[in-house]
Formats: C-alpha cells, sequence, structure tokens
C-alpha cells in the first residue's frame, strides 16, 4: 500500500489549488477518499475522533442491502421461469443468470448516471464529492421492476439527483428522500409501462422457445414443457385491490373468495412473488434491518412505530370491513407490497426522517398509518407506502418544530416556576 | 428539578440527592497515571496564558524587568479592572511574548526559587464576611478560579449566584483522581469550602461526586500505588485476579477497589455542602451536566463553578495569607513512559515534566494540556494551562488508512457506534492517534448526539441556530445551559466531524456580547 499511498501523494499537487487540474479535484478526492481514509488530523477542538465517518456509515446500510440484492436476482429469474411453467427445465442457476442480466445492468446505470451528475456538479461548484449517493444508487435499482429500460432509470436518476438533493445543497440537504423520488418519477412519467400486472414479471420465451395459444410452451424440439400462467403477473396488492372490483360486481362473499387467490403469507413473506427486484422477501429485509439496528445506523423508533401504525390502522380496517380489502388482515399487509422495505430502508433515511427522537416515532406512526390508508382508499394507487413516505418526508420539519417547541416552552415553565418560589 | 428553602442549614443532617445519568460513553485510553506523586524538576520559568482565559483582554499592570512575589497582580480584565490576574511565583518578568497585532501570548516569568509571596494576611473565614473575602480574592489574582454558568467565563464579582457547584471527580479520558490529588488536604478544601458557600444564595456548596469510581489499572495491568508506609507497590492484576481470595495480592486488589472505588471522605464528611451522588458515565463529571440536573440554569440566573483542587487552593490562600500556587498534576496517555502525578507550579515549563519520560516514537506526539476531548495543543516546551490538572500525550495520526471506512477490525480504532467491531471487547484501553477517521461532512446522520449528551438540551438544534445567529432561538434552546466541554463528546461522536465546540463557543461569544 506505500506504493498507492506514495502515488496519491505525487499526483494531489496537480489537483490542489494552482495545480494543472485544479478543476478536477473533486474527481481526483472522490478516488483518493476511497482507497485510503485521509491523513488529516485534528485541529481545534477534540483531539481525539470516532472511527465512525459518512463513509462507513453509508457501507453498512449498503451491507444491509445485499440480502435484498442477491434475493431479488435471483427472484427474477424464479418469477419469470414460474410464469411460464419452466422452473422443471431451468433450474436455480439459470434463474440466477437471468435474474443478473435483468438486474445488474439497471444497478450499473444507476451508479455510473448518479455519479456522473454528482461528480458534474461537484467540478462545477468546486466541492469534494460526498458518499450520500451510495446508498441512493443501490436503493433505486432495488425498487424497480426488472424489466424497467435502462434509459428509463437514467432519467429518473439524473431527475432525482439534480431536483432533490443537488439544487437542495447536496447530501444532508436534501428533503424528500432521492430514491424515492426516482420511483415517483418513474410511476407518474410512465404509468404505463411501469404498472399494472404486465409490468413485473417479464414473460418473454427463452431462445427457440414457442408458445401456443393455449398457453402451452413448447421447447426448440417441439416438446411441451410449460404452461404461461396469466396471473403471474399480479403482485399480491394488485389481488388484494381487484377483490374491491368483484365485490362490486359479485358481492361481498365473491370478493373475500378473491382474497383467496392472493399468494399465501408464507410466499408473500419468504418473496417468493412479483414485485420490485429487491422489496418481496421479508426475511431478506429483516436480515439487512438487524444489521441497520445493531450497528446503530437506522433508527429503531422509526421502525417500530412505522409497523405499530400499519398495524393500528389494518385493525380498524378490519373492524370496518366494508369491503373486501378492509378484511386483509395485519400480517398479510405487512407482507405485502413495498411496506417493509420502505419502513426499513426508505423511512429511515436520517436527512428525510424527523430528528427529534420524540418526532421519529410520531413520523414513523404515520407513515405506517398512511401506508395502510393509501392502499385501502385509493383505487388508482396499489401501493401506499413510497407516497406516505414522501408525503411524511414533507412533514417532518412540522413534527420536529413542534417538538422543539415543546423543550422550549418547558425551559420557559420551568424558569416561571423558578422565579416565583424565589 | 430542586427547589430548596434556604434556611435550611445543611450541618443539621447529611443531605443528598441521587442523580443517574443514562446517556454518555466512558473512553477508554492507554497511559492512565500510576498513582504515585512526583515533585516536578524545578521550573526555571513560568508562564501565565492570557489565552486560557476566554474573553478576557489583557491590560498589563507590570512591564519586563518587573520584580515580582507569589500573588503580585501582573495583568487586568480591561472588562473588569477589578479581575486581577498574578504572578504564581517569584522573581522577574522575563519576557512578554506578543503574537500576530500585538495580542499577548505569554507572559514569562524567571522562577527565583525563593518563593516569597505578597501577605494579605490569614482570614477567618468564619467571622469574614462576603465583600472581605471577595476583596482579598481579587487582590491576590485568585479570582480566576472561580468561572460561572452561563458562559463559563470568569465569574463576576458583582454578582449574586443562585448556587456554587463544584464537581469532585472528572470523567474526561485519562482524568486524574481527585481524591488523589487532595489527599491530606482536607482542612485546606474546607477552608475553600465555607469561603465559597458564603457566596451562594443557599447558604452552601453542592458538591457532587461519583455513586462508585472504577479504579483503572495501567497499560502493563499494574495498579501502581504508593502504600500507608509510603513505599512504591505495583500490583499485578492479571495475576491477582486469578489466585484465590486469601493470597496477599486478591485481598489487595479488593481492598483497592474498595478504598479507591468510592468518593472519598474528604469529599462527603465536609461541612456546608449539599452532597450530589452522581451515577453515569462520561460527562457525569462535568459541572455543567450535574447543575442541569440539580438546579438548572434559567436565563439571568447565575451559577459559580470553581475546580475541586482550586477550592483546595483559595482555603490555603484564605487560611495562611499567602499564595501557594502549587498544584498536583497527572501526565497521561499512551505515549508517556511512565505516567505518574507531579507536584507543579501553576504555569509550569512543561519541558521539566516531559523530559525524560516520554516513550521512543517516529514522529512527534502531540502535547496536550487538559484531556483529549477538551485540552489545548502545546508545545513540548510550552507551559501548563492556568485551570488544567492534566497533561496527555498521544501519537499524531497524520498517515493514511488503506480501506479505512470499510474493514469492520481495526484494533487501533474505537468507535462509539457499531459499525466497527470495537465493541465485541468494552474494556479494552485504545491507543487513539489524532486522525481525524473521515472528512467533514455536513449534518447527516441524527440520533448521535443526543447518545451522549445527558441534558434536556437539542444539541444540534442549538448548533444550528449558533451557525444562523438566530439569538432568540440560542436562548430557548438552552444556551446559558451548556458549555463547550459538555458537547465536547457529542463532538467525539459525530460522524460528520463536525467542530462542534468551536460552534458553541462561537454561539456562546455572540450571545455574551449581545445580552450581556
Amino acid at each position: 500500500m506505500k506504493f498507492l499511498e506514495r502515488l496519491v501523494d505525487k499526483m494531489e499537487p496537480n489537483f490542489e489549488k494552482g495545480g494543472k487540474y485544479e478543476k478536477w479535484f473533486p474527481l481526483f478526492d472522490g478516488f483518493a477518499t476511497f482507497l485510503f481514509t485521509p491523513k488529516h488530523t485534528t485541529k481545534k477542538g477534540v483531539h481525539i475522533r470516532d472511527a465512525v465517518d459518512l463513509k462507513r456509515t453509508m457501507n453498512t446500510v449498503i451491507q444491509a442491502l445485499i440480502p435484498c440484492l442477491l434475493f431479488g436476482i435471483w427472484n427474477t429469474g424464479f418469477q419469470h421461469y414460474s410464469a411460464l411453467g419452466l422452473l422443471e427445465e431451468f433450474g436455480f442457476l439459470d434463474q440466477i443468470l437471468f435474474g443478473a442480466i435483468k438486474v445488474l445492468p439497471i444497478v450499473i446505470v444507476s451508479y455510473a448516471v448518479g455519479l456522473g451528475v454528482e461528480f458534474g456538479f461537484c467540478i462545477a461548484k468546486g466541492h469534494p464529492i460526498e458518499e450520500g449517493f451510495l446508498v441512493s444508487g443501490m436503493l433505486i435499482p432495488l425498487i424497480v421492476p426488472a424489466d424497467t429500460p435502462l434509459w428509463m432509470v437514467a432519467v429518473a436518476t439524473i431527475f432525482a439527483v439534480v431536483f432533490v438533493k443537488e439544487v437542495f445543497g447536496g447530501t444532508g440537504m436534501n428533503i424528500l428522500n432521492p430514491a424515492l423520488t426516482a420511483r415517483a418519477f418513474l410511476y407518474f412519467a410512465y404509468p404505463k409501462q411501469l404498472s399494472g400486472d404486465k409490468a413485473w414479471v417479464n414473460t418473454e420465451l427463452p431462445d427457440g422457445y414457442v408458445q401456443t395459444e393455449s398457453g402451452k410452451v413448447l421447447n426448440e424440439l417441439g416438446q411441451a414443457v410449460g404452461q404461461f400462467d396469466a396471473m403471474a403477473g399480479a403482485t399480491q396488492l394488485s389481488r388484494f385491490n381487484a377483490s374491491i372490483g368483484i365485490y362490486k360486481e359479485q358481492g361481498i362473499d365473491a370478493g373475500i373468495a378473491a382474497l383467496d387467490g392472493a399468494h399465501s403469507l408464507l410466499d408473500s413473506f419468504l418473496g417468493l412473488i412479483p414485485g420490485s427486484i429487491g422489496e418481496t422477501s421479508v426475511v431478506a429485509i429483516l436480515i439487512g434491518a438487524g444489521l441497520l439496528l445493531h450497528s446503530g445506523v437506522a433508527s429503531w423508533k422509526i421502525m417500530a412505530s412505522g409497523i405499530f401504525g400499519a398495524v393500528f390502522m389494518t385493525i380498524i380496517f378490519n373492524t370496518a370491513g366494508m369491503n373486501p380489502y378492509m378484511t386483509v388482515g395485519p400480517l398479510e399487509h405487512l407482507t405485502a407490497g413495498g411496506f417493509m422495505f420502505g419502513i426499513v430502508f426508505m423511512a429511515t433515511d436520517p436527512v428525510s426522517a424527523a430528528q427529534t427522537e420524540v418526532g421519529k416515532v410520531i413520523y414513523g406512526f404515520f407513515i405506517g398509518l398512511m401506508t395502510i390508508m393509501i392502499r385501502v382508499f385509493n383505487p388508482a394507487y396499489p401501493e401506499g407506502i413510497m407516497l406516505a413516505i414522501l408525503f411524511m418526508n414533507v412533514m417532518s420539519p412540522l413534527i420536529d418544530h413542534y417538538v422543539v417547541q415543546g423543550n422550549i416552552k418547558d425551559r420557559l415553565q420551568r424558569a416561571k416556576l423558578h422565579s416565583l418560589t424565589h | 428539578m430542586l427547589i430548596l428553602p434556604s434556611e435550611l442549614s445543611p450541618n443539621q443532617e447529611r443531605m443528598s440527592v441521587q442523580v443517574k445519568l443514562r446517556k454518555g460513553a466512558n473512553i477508554k485510553l492507554k497511559g492512565v497515571a500510576n498513582r504515585v506523586k512526583v515533585d516536578a524538576n524545578a521550573s526555571d520559568v513560568v508562564a501565565l496564558k492570557p489565552s486560557d482565559f476566554h474573553g478576557v483582554i489583557p491590560k498589563l499592570i507590570l512591564r519586563e524587568g518587573a520584580k515580582v512575589k507569589a500573588g503580585t497582580p501582573i495583568f487586568f480584565d480591561k472588562e473588569n479592572v477589578d479581575i486581577k490576574f498574578s504572578s504564581p511565583v517569584s522573581g522577574e518578568i522575563i519576557e512578554i511574548v506578543r503574537g500576530a497585532r500585538r495580542v499577548i501570548l505569554e507572559i514569562r516569568i524567571k522562577n527565583d526559587g525563593a518563593n516569597v509571596a505578597e501577605d494579605f494576611g490569614a482570614t477567618d473565614i468564619a467571622a469574614a464576611s462576603k465583600e472581605d473575602l471577595t476583596m482579598k480574592l481579587l487582590g491576590a489574582g485568585l479570582w480566576p478560579f472561580i468561572k460561572q454558568r452561563p458562559f463559563n467565563c470568569i465569574a463576576n464579582p458583582s454578582d449574586a449566584p443562585k448556587a456554587v457547584f463544584v464537581s469532585a471527580f472528572d470523567t474526561s479520558p485519562l482524568a486524574p483522581d481527585y481524591d488523589f490529588l487532595l489527599e491530606g488536604r482536607e482542612e485546606d478544601f474546607q477552608a475553600g469550602i465555607d469561603a465559597l458557600a458564603k457566596f451562594s444564595k443557599t447558604g452552601f456548596v453542592n458538591l457532587n461526586v461519583p455513586t462508585s469510581k472504577e479504579v483503572r489499572f495501567n497499560f502493563e495491568d499494574k495498579f501502581v500505588y504508593t502504600d500507608s508506609i509510603g513505599k512504591r507497590v505495583a500490583l499485578d492484576y492479571k495475576t491477582a485476579a486469578n489466585a484465590s481470595a486469601h493470597t496477599g495480592s486478591a485481598k489487595a486488589i479488593k481492598s483497592i477497589n474498595d478504598k479507591y472505588g468510592q468518593a472519598s471522605d474528604l469529599f462527603t464528611k465536609a461541612n456546608n455542602i449539599y452532597l450530589g451522588e452522581i451515577s453515569g458515565q462520561h460527562p457525569a463529571g462535568n459541572v455543567g451536566i450535574q447543575i442541569h440536573h440539580i438546579n438548572p440554569v434559567n436565563k439571568g440566573e447565575v451559577v459559580w463553578t470553581v475546580n475541586a483542587q482550586d477550592v483546595a487552593m483559595i482555603g490555603n490562600f484564605l487560611r495562611t495569607g499567602k499564595l501557594t500556587a502549587k498544584k498536583l498534576v497527572a501526565l497521561t496517555g499512551s505515549e508517556v513512559a511512565t505516567p505518574q502525578y507531579y507536584n507543579v507550579t501553576i504555569g509550569q515549563s512543561l519541558d521539566s515534566i516531559f523530559e525524560g519520560n516520554l516513550k521512543d516514537a517516529e514522529e512527534a506526539p502531540r502535547f496536550i494540556s487538559g484531556n483529549a476531548l477538551t485540552g489545548t495543543k502545546v508545545e513540548k516546551n510550552g507551559f501548563l494551562g492556568f485551570y488544567d490538572s492534566q497533561l496527555t500525550v498521544l501519537p499524531e495520526g497524520n498517515k493514511y488508512d488503506f480501506f479505512g471506512w470499510m474493514l469492520p477490525i481495526q484494533p487501533e480504532k474505537l468507535s462509539l457506534s457499531r459499525t466497527l467491531w470495537s465493541w465485541i471487547i468494552p474494556s479494552k484501553a485504545y491507543r487513539l492517534n489524532t486522525n481525524l477517521n473521515g472528512e467533514s461532512r455536513a449534518f447527516v446522520v441524527t440520533g448521535e448526539y443526543e447518545e451522549v449528551l445527558p441534558m434536556k438540551i437539542y444539541p444540534v438544534q442549538l448548533l444550528k441556530s449558533c451557525l444562523v445567529e438566530d439569538i432568540d432561538a440560542m436562548e430557548g434552546l438552552g444556551i446559558y445551559e451548556i458549555v463547550p466541554e459538555d458537547l465536547a463528546l457529542c463532538e467525539f461522536a459525530c460522524t460528520s466531524k463536525q467542530p462542534v465546540q468551536q460552534i458553541l463557543q462561537a454561539g456562546l461569544d455572540l450571545v455574551k456580547k449581545e445580552c450581556a
């Protein structure tokens, strides 16, 4: 490593003020600080510093996302071959290969475009690059369907980085969660490609395979090896949503019976259901949540109050029971859709969440509550977590304001009491 | 919250209050000072540094060449001409070192070794009035020992503080043991307490002791102390711990924990005090935290604070009428060969202490007057800070760390978060260096300051109001109750490497200027 250190030392003067490549300092600094923690020492204030820094924190979040990424890669392939009935033909490794070919380019595009935009801004503004996008770049692929065209991912990433982060001042200054805004952008700008039943599972036939009218899938030799499943692309939430339509046409019993056609609780817990790349497996998310909670990077208060808020709203709906969707139980709601992913990875983003400890509880509670409310009440949006988190992101400064006002009032009250008794 | 009737006499019953602090963290460093007192080599030159007194603009009374005795005033505070700063030794002012724009950096006094002191006359403390004591302390230059909340500046003699607080322990990294610092000085300490009690509206001094103290062993796992007959004993903790309770060294260990693990009688049995028993990790020893929990400062109120060793110095002066500017200082830190306590003069030149007691190292270490969190960087041939009872010597950290942010195991680094696997061995002592461990960023992570600040104050919101210079917000959020040393642990824990203490100090300076 000594040789690398000497190389960095030798190159550094070219990039500093007055050097030949002064403008490209952020690029050099980004790479140098990726390889090495810099040799800056403390000047004023404390003489010793904690070993944690923003890079280490972000790295912990990325590690927590790895289980979701790996499962998502496999699940993409699994859902694809399952929809065609070809699970026997194409085994575990084929499923992973298919998933990797679909998912990894999205990850690469997300990072390349996002970091490119960030470096551009840093060079223009003349400050070193900051680590915020390391996590957003991993989150964006995990919340889009696997079939999303790469150019759409790029456009959404650019939109999010520029309008949600950079115009506010960069890392630490954003009001909204950038990854979630990228997803919202895709949702509203390209609704046909990214919602509905066709979006979630890739049903392209493998090379040489043909599909007959009756839905049988024939391989290259003409043998019938699979069966096309038309219902494969429907996510858990869209099935819940569909039950309302059935209830309106055929009555409550048919509506509730339609719910039985949804995936089992075990499947939705393990993640063997269609959905965005990383959001399906509650098991993988819980592994990530465990790492985030243990290392202290994410707030348990947001996660716990979010789950509590969701369960609370679900129980209220279960009691009211006015349509089949309202009868869906708490566990089903928690494991369906992107709720767990959102509450563990998105809602806990420290910059856009509430920043006071009391505020975090209120913030999390309302996210959980609103997610279920949007899901059940709104027929147009099957998923509520994205909008609930974005809305609470906007409200979190307000929550913090009132919490801090409480502290200020307590102080004045204490002063008044003290002056009365003395 | 405590509302105390001032008529209650604390001598009639031993009253106390218990405070349990849940937030905070003890930082265990290598280089705990052995429990032995050594006389430092005589310091030829001592120096007073006006920079030790934040906010004071010095105006010289005497010039270079003037002959002084211990207690002769040398300069005063431009804002308050009564507050004088005096020479700690007898001799001659040899040099006034100035910096940019003729700011006085040091006033160097050649110590003639005779230790002649100005005689102010002994005081009968019980009979003396508040005004008498004030005049005596101001005249001899001892007033600067008395500081205040808010702002942690030197107390204003014309104020009437609602309480006087003394913390009898220090939980900072490698901090000296105050029971040891004041061993044998019961009369001086009691005299100081009696005098300070006269200033307080409550009629007594709030003295705070720890519920239990951690007895720390040095980096060779030895507990080195001087026993009752003055012999130096080195107890090997590891072998003693394995031996049965009947053998000599295990019994000695247990008696050491019993004896040194509790606050000494000097504090708990003092008169004219209201005892506070504080349990918790650093910053439980900070007097500001103790004030916040026992008798918080509201806007317009003033609480005075004095360091425990300085209380004894005040007491000694009042009893004898002469200034004996000697104190015990702990030399600590991983780069020290034999960390121990030194008997020094205020303003002692540090060469006389460091010389011959540093480990061999390739690079020069960092010398700190004070502790690793709040101390000031000094040169090897610099001078002891006026208020400091500790010197820390740490290795500099100006080297690269390959993939330092990624590796989960880094044996020489400590993190209060659990992103680094240092949490696996909680009792380990570290040889931390001065590396920044990252780069300076905007505030991103939330909740980490609150984890180590046991106060009902929102630290990040307060710091942000200091940055935008919003005085109303600063007042509302409690700037009168907090000083930079209370936030030092937050600065240590900060992921974004923010200069927290500096930000708060700027805020305090602004409020003091605008609202005084």
